[in-house]
This record gives structure tokens, sequence and C-alpha cells, in this order.
């Protein structure tokens, strides 16, 4: 039985039925069409919602209107609302999404835990206590505070987070990282983070208080061309360095000797990718402040979609997107007030994940 | 004959071994011991010191001898009943915290993991938004009944599936359960802002004000829930093994695990009724004091109560002390004192796997 489908000589040989493999020149991979399908279904799927939210809203325009408005045609009055206003936001709202939802992936598949999401491991928490110390104490006098308040809110959150996914790996880093520890060591740095924005919530005069809740929600009402051009030359540079970096990512899944047996350089690939999740987060949240629950959730959603053995990347990405932008479009249209879009990802992407559970309980590991 | 032989064949391997048990019993002894002997002196510090500052011979007056005056007052009024809670809702939350991370074997699970903190914020938003309930009193049964329908559900929905609930499920479904309950709690703050000048109070999470009549309520259900996590500990040990191991060796998984979720929910829900949303306090604990006796839930779960107790106190006797006149709420001082406490710990010590 072993051995019956692999001759030697024979490198194309198909040992999976319905799942070739694909080599092209030193690289290869798995056919899997059920993946490639969910996700292409997915990127359609982020395409129809963004064209809906586009035309939607207190002055509506048709999809036709929306589509010329883009290729440079209609009023003016269209082409302001369509380029200025909607477009970017909408722009927005994708791109952090697909951050967020790459970031979980990458960060749940090096640390092999389903829990683990840069939200619990500091990167959120950190640019959040960074944003929230230049809103609460811009007022104030204090030099160090000035100058970073020179920066403006989104770069100082920025460098919150990156400072955090610093610490992190550098506390992590003893002799190599072992992923309970990263993951302990992140909940604990975040724990600081958190305990940092709660004070600084309690002594900040009122009115800037009241600013960082606002900020502190996350959303992507003041969303402008200001942040889609940063995520999305964050995005450009990491994405393809994610998927470079991750063909080590299935070693990694059998655990740090095997993977080292195998040839891969685990500490490496470990610190490589995991900084790169963290990356994504941090400008996710510079851009648009802490949306919760698509980092940590969205990438469990796919590994049950595609029944695939570690959240896959791609798919994760674009179901973040897709999240996102529906969760902005609700939160913008159908509701009587208009909330963060936080809220509205949880409420939607809770069910969806209880029924995959309910339906398909097989004890998944990652 | 043969008993003879095997006898003396065994007794060289078995020797050393015994020792080694041996030794390894009276540090884990040691090691309570000690947890004890914290506990006492925090319980002191908490009594005897405060934004008032009472000379140490009055405060052993006020406890043994009351005369009514102020000092006496502030004593057996504020300072005892807030050590009582403080002693309470620690050993709960640690012990919770243990169970949890032994139930889900994630070193990220916390005692909330299951939708209890979320639940119990949610009705508390409810009861304040749709009934006008204002007091701490009326808090703590919202915040018990939040609880127990939010374990519940992510109980049933966990174990929804082929197979039962398995830690994977249960811990997925709990954070999802937790932040769709937190949504619908956002957005009821969100839109009225008389909702969260109330809550924010009950968020914070806090010793502060809470006196004798709480501690009351929440007791019984403390005491069932540790009955129940003691006698979860054997079970908890095989389980470690994996399932199937557990069950041929005859344990019905079954009921350890229903014991051990009913357990948690009693302990989480009642701390976090009293005192708001403090389960950091679990997961840090919980590490700690497997640190020191190893991964024996027996010995883990008295560790992880007596520790969770000292913690709890001197975080909030020095919230006390480093804002003077004002208190910095033991949810914040937890999260700067314990937060690089466990860092270092995680830093320095090999990791015990769960």
């Amino acid at each position: 039985m072993t051995g019956q489908g692999l001759k030697p000589g024979e490198p194309g040989t198909t040992l999976v039925p319905g799942r070739p493999a694909i080599r092209v020149g030193g690289f290869s991979g798995v056919w899997r069409p059920r993946l490639v399908g969910i996700t292409l279904v997915g990127v359609a799927l982020v395409v129809l919602i963004s064209a809906v939210n586009i035309g939607r809203g207190d002055f509506p325009i048709s999809l036709g209107d929306v589509l010329a408005a883009l290729a440079g045609g209609g009023d003016r009055a269209q082409r302001f609302i369509v380029l200025e206003l909607r477009l970017p936001r909408t722009l927005t709202g994708v791109l952090v999404g697909a951050a967020l939802g790459l970031a979980g992936a990458l960060t749940q598949s090096v640390t092999r835990n389903p829990l683990a999401s840069p939200d619990l491991l500091g990167v959120t928490g950190g640019a959040s206590a960074a944003a929230v110390t230049v809103i609460a104490l811009g007022g104030g006098s204090g030099a160090a505070v000035g100058v970073l308040a020179s920066f403006g809110v989104p770069l100082v959150a920025l460098l919150g987070g990156l400072l955090a996914a610093a610490v992190v790996y550098g506390l992590a880093y003893r002799r190599g990282v072992v992923s309970d520890r990263l993951v302990l060591v992140g909940v604990g740095v975040n724990a600081v983070a958190v305990g940092i924005t709660s004070w600084l919530l309690v002594v900040a005069d009122i009115n800037q208080a009241a600013q960082a809740t606002v900020w502190l929600t996350g959303s992507l009402n003041s969303s402008g061309w200001a942040q889609v051009v940063p995520i999305g030359v964050a995005l450009v540079v990491l994405v393809p360095t994610a998927l470079l970096l991750a063909f080590g990512l299935g070693a990694l899944q059998l655990g740090d000797d095997t993977a080292s047996g195998l040839g891969l350089r685990v500490n490496r690939s470990r610190v490589a990718l995991g900084l790169v999740g963290m990356a994504l987060a941090a400008v996710a949240a510079a851009c648009a402040g802490p949306i919760g629950f698509v980092a940590l959730v969205v990438p469990q959603v796919c590994l049950r979609m595609v029944g695939a053995a570690r959240p896959p990347l791609l798919t994760s990405a674009v179901y973040g997107a897709l999240l996102t932008v529906a969760a902005d479009l609700i939160a913008r249209t159908a509701l009587p007030q208009e909330l963060p879009v936080g809220i509205v990802t949880a409420v939607l992407g809770t069910p969806y994940l209880l029924y995959l559970l309910s339906r398909r309980n097989r004890g998944v590991r990652i | 004959m043969t008993t003879a032989i095997t006898g003396s064949g065994t007794s060289p391997t078995r020797r050393p071994r015994r020792t080694g048990t041996g030794a390894r019993r009276s540090r884990r002894i040691g090691f309570l011991l000690l947890l004890l002997l914290l506990l006492v002196l925090a319980v002191l510090a908490s009594i005897a010191v405060g934004a008032k500052a009472i000379p140490l011979g009055h405060v052993w007056d006020a406890l043994w001898s009351p005369a009514a005056t102020e000092d006496d007052l502030v004593v057996r009024t504020l300072r005892l009943p807030r050590t009582v809670l403080g002693i309470l809702v620690g050993i709960a939350l640690g012990v919770a915290g243990a169970l949890m991370q032994g139930h889900t074997r994630n070193p990220l699970a916390e005692p909330g993991l299951l939708g209890v903190s979320a639940g119990s914020a949610f009705f508390v938003v409810l009861g304040i938004f749709a009934f006008g309930v204002t007091s701490l009193y009326g808090y703590v049964w919202f915040a018990f009944a939040g609880a127990f329908a939010a374990s519940v559900a992510v109980f049933l929905l966990g174990s929804a599936g082929r197979g039962g609930p398995t830690p994977v499920t249960l811990a997925l479904a709990g954070v999802a359960v937790s932040y769709l309950l937190r949504a619908l709690s956002s957005a009821i703050v969100l839109s009225d802002s008389a909702t969260l000048d109330s809550y924010r109070f009950w968020d914070v999470g806090a010793l502060a004000g809470r006196d004798v009549a709480i501690v009351g309520q929440i007791t019984p259900f403390l005491l069932v829930g540790l009955l129940l996590a003691f006698a979860n500990a054997p079970g908890l040990n095989l389980l470690a093994l994996g399932e199937d191991v557990a069950r041929g060796l005859g344990q019905n998984v079954t009921v350890t695990r229903w014991t051990g979720l009913v357990a948690i929910t009693l302990l989480t829900g009642a701390a976090v009724a009293a005192c708001g949303p403090i389960a950091f306090l679990g997961l840090v604990v919980a590490h700690l004091a497997r640190f020191c006796t190893g991964p024996d839930y027996r010995w883990l779960l008295p560790a992880a109560g007596l520790a969770g107790a000292v913690l709890l106190l001197v975080a909030d006797v020095v919230g006390r002390v480093v804002a003077r006149p004002g208190e910095l709420q033991v949810g914040i001082v937890l999260a700067f004192i314990g937060a690089p406490f466990f860092v270092a710990l995680v830093r320095r010590r090999k990791l015990v796997r769960l």
C-alpha cells in the first residue's frame, strides 16, 4: 500500500487524488480547488460590496453613475462624493480589513494558537496607548509629548504598535523564540499597555478623554486618501514578503523539532513572519484605530471554510476585507445611528463562526 | 519466591523515585505555607494601610475592642469588608484561571474566556439602560444572570457539533460570544451617555465601595464553586494526558468537563459580579502557581487561589498608597505590577507545558 503511488523517476506523481502538485522551477505547491474557489468568491464579494458601499449613503448614486465617476465622467457633485469621500473610505476599509485578516492568520500560524491575535499580543494595545498619550496629554506642556504630537496621531500610533511588537519579541527571545513564551510575554505587554491607556483616561481632562474614547472605538469615519496611501504602501511591501516567507509555515505547523529536522530555520522564520504580522496590525491600527474581532476570528472562519490545516493567508486577507467593508456598509446605511465599524464586525461575524463550529466539530487544532 | 524476586528487582529503581516525590511534596507544602504567610501579611497591610493613617495599635483595638471612634469605623466598615472581599475574589479568580487553562489546554485562557465577563457586563448595561438600576446591589444580580446566560450559551454552542465540547471549539465559541456581547454593550453605551456614566464605574473593576452585604451575596456561589473545583482536580490531571487516554483509564470525560465548566462559571461569575471584570488576574496567577507546584491540579488549584488573593490584596493596597488621597483602581495597578512580574517570570523559567 505504501509506496504504491510513488515510483522513482516520476516527479509529477499525484499522491492525493484531486490535488495534483504544481511545480514551477524551484517552487512547488498543491492545487487546492476549494481554497482557490472560496478565495475568488471572496474577491468578487469584496468588489460587489465595495461598489454598493460607494453608491449608498445620504446622497444615493446608482451603480452606473459610480462607475462613470470612477472612470472620470459624471457631474462634479457625483465625482466629488465618489472620489473624495466614499472611495477613500471604502478603500481604507478594504485595506485595513485585509491587513488585519492577514495579520491574524500569520500570528495564529506562527504561535500555533487559535486564540492568538495582534490584539492580544500587545500591538494594538501599544498603538492605542501611544495614541491616547498624545490625545490625552496633547493639551498639556511636556516637551516629549509636544514633539510626539507634532507627528500626528496616526504616526505615533504606528510607532507605538511597532515599539510594542519589538518589546514583545525582545523580551520573548531567549536563545530562540518558543511560541508559548511569545504568547505569554505578549499578554503581559498588552496588559501594561491597556493599563497605561485606562490610567490616562482616568487622569485626562474630560474633553480629551472623550476624544480618546472616540479614537479607541476604531472607526472609518474620518478616512481619506491620507489613510489609504500609507496602508496601501504597507500592504504592497508586506504581503509579498509574507507570502514568500510563508513557504516555511507548513513545516512550522508540525512542531519545532520536526520543522528544524526538515531543514527550516525555525527561529528565523518565526521571528520574520511574526514581525510581518505585527507590522500589518500596527499599520491597520494607525489608520483606523483598534478594530477588534477581524484579526482573531476571520482566520478561524477561513480555516474552517477552506478545510485547511492552518489559517490560509490570502483567503484570510480577502475575507477580512469583506467583513470590514460589509460592516462599514451596514454601520453607515442600515442602522438608525452610525456605529463604529468594530461593533458591527462582531455582530456580523459571530453567528457565522458559531455556525461553522457547530457544523464541523472535528477538534481542529492549529 | 516470585514476589521476593520482583521486590528485590524493583526496589533499587523505585527508591530514588520515592525520595524524589517526597522532596517534591515537601517543596509544594513549603510553597503553600509561604503563600499562606504572604496572604496573612497582605491582609494585615490591607487593614492597616489606607488614605487615613491609623496607628497599628488603634487598628488592633478596632478589631478586638471596638469603641465606635472614627478609626474603628474606618477599619470595621470600610477596610475589613474590602479585605474579605479581596481574599474571596482573589481565590475565586485564581482557581478559575487554573481550571480554565486546564480545560482549554491553552496558556492564553483566562477565567472570562467562556463569555462570563462579557455576559455580566452586557446584563449590567441592560440593567442600567432598561431597568434603571444604579446600585451595586442591583448590579450583582444582573451580573450573575449575565454570567450564567453567557456561559450556558457558550457550552451549548461549543458542544453542539459531533464529539461534544473540545477545548478549541469551547474557546472559540467563548471568544465569539464575548465579542458579540461586548459589541452589543458598546452599542447601548455609545447611544446613551447616562448609561455610560454609571457603567464605566462598574467596568473599571475595583474593590472599593463594596460592603458586607455584597460579600454575603456572593459567598454561597463561591463555596459551591470551590467545592466543585477541588472535586474536579484529579479528573483534570487525567484529562491533561489527552481525552482518549483519560477515557481509557476509566474517566468519564463528559462529567469531568461539565463539573469544571460549572465551577468556572460560579467562581468567575461571583467574582465579576462583586468587583467588575478583572479577569487578567486569573491568567497571571495560574501561570505563577504552575511555576511553583508543577502541573498537578490537586496542588495547583490551592496555590493559584492563595496567590490570587495575595496579588489582588497587594495591588489594592498599592492602589491606595500611590495616588493619595485618591485611589488607583485595582485593575490598573494589577496591570502595572502583575504584568512586568509575569513577563520576568516567563522569561526566566522554563515553561511548564499545559
